[in-house]
C-alpha cells in the first residue's frame, strides 16, 4: 500500500477536502489561516507522489515542494500581520468584522 | 508487512490532526493539531524519498509557521477566548461540499491510468541543489524576492502604531 499512487492520492485529497470544509465553516480568522495551510500541505503530497511514482527526474517534483514551503511562509507571514493590525483595530478577527472594502 | 502498517498509523495521524484542527472550537487547540498533522505529513514526505523536504517541513512549518500562529493567537487576547457560535445550516453545506469534492477526487484517480515510471533514481540533495541553481535558477530568484517583500510588508503593516485611522 505504501508502494502505490493511488493511497498517497486518497490521503492527499481528504486532506484537501478537510481543508476546503474548514475553509467554508470557520469564521475565525486564524482558524481559516490552519485550513489554507492543510490545503497547501495536500497539494506538497500530491507532488511528491507524482515525483516518486511518475517523472523519470526525481528532483522537480522536490523543487516544486520548495517553492510552496517558501510561499506559505511568505503567505501566513502577511496574513499573520494582517491579522494582528486587525484585532488591535478591531478587537475581534471574525471574519465577518472585516468588512471595511465592502468587496 | 511493517512497513504498510506504519504507513496505515501515519496516514490516520496526518488524517486526525487535519479533522482536530478543523473541527476544535479552541483556535489554541487548533494550532496544536495543526503540528500534529503536519508532522504526519513530514513522515509521509519520508515515504515519499525525499527525506530533505521532510525535515524543511518540520523545520519550516513546524518550527516556524506553526510557532508563529501561536504567536499570534496569544498576542491577540480576546481570541482565543471568544469562542465563535456553530450554524448548523453552514456546517451542513460546508460538509456537503467538501463530501462532495472529496467523492469527486476519489472518482478521478480511480478511473484514471497513471503513467507509471521507474522508483529509482537520484533523490539526493546534491540534485536538488543542482537544478535549483540551473534549471529553475528563475523561479527560485523571484521566491527568494517574494520572502524579501512579504518581510518588509509584514514589517510595515504590523510595526506602525500612528496609522492614519481612517
Amino acid at each position: 500500500m505504501s508502494q502505490s499512487l493511488q493511497s498517497y492520492l486518497v490521503v492527499s485529497s481528504a486532506l484537501f477536502s478537510i481543508g476546503i470544509f474548514g475553509l467554508l465553516m470557520r469564521r475565525n480568522l486564524v482558524a481559516i489561516l490552519i485550513s489554507l495551510e492543510l490545503v497547501l500541505n495536500s497539494a506538497s503530497i500530491n507532488f511528491l507522489a507524482f515525483n516518486k511514482f511518475c517523472m523519470p527526474n526525481k528532483v522537480t517534483g522536490q523543487v516544486f515542494v520548495i517553492f510552496i514551503i517558501a510561499l506559505a511562509a511568505a503567505e501566513v507571514c502577511i496574513a499573520l500581520s494582517l491579522i494582528l493590525w486587525l484585532s488591535r483595530r478591531k478587537n475581534s478577527i471574525n471574519i465577518e468584522d472585516a468588512k471595511e472594502l465592502k468587496g | 508487512m511493517i512497513t504498510e502498517i506504519v504507513f496505515l498509523f501515519i496516514a490516520g495521524i496526518t488524517l486526525l490532526g487535519a479533522v482536530l484542527a478543523v473541527s476544535l472550537k479552541n483556535v489554541f487547540y487548533n494550532a496544536l493539531s495543526l503540528i500534529l498533522c503536519l508532522f504526519g505529513v513530514a513522515c509521509l514526505f519520508i515515504y515519499l524519498g525525499a527525506e530533505f523536504l521532510a525535515i524543511m517541513e518540520v523545520i519550516i512549518y513546524i518550527g516556524a509557521i506553526s510557532i508563529a500562529i501561536i504567536f499570534a493567537i496569544m498576542l491577540s487576547r480576546p481570541m482565543f477566548q471568544k469562542y465563535e457560535k456553530r450554524d448548523l445550516i453552514k456546517i451542513a453545506r460546508s460538509l456537503f461540499i467538501a463530501a462532495f469534492l472529496f467523492l469527486g477526487l476519489l472518482k478521478t484517480l480511480h478511473s484514471t491510468r497513471w503513467p507509471a515510471a521507474s522508483l529509482e533514481g537520484d533523490y539526493s540533495l546534491r540534485a536538488i541543489g543542482k537544478a535549483l541553481l540551473t534549471t529553475s535558477v528563475l523561479p527560485f530568484e523571484a521566491v527568494s524576492l517574494v520572502l524579501l517583500i512579504a518581510i518588509i510588508g509584514a514589517l510595515l503593516i504590523s510595526g506602525s502604531k500612528e496609522r492614519p485611522s481612517q
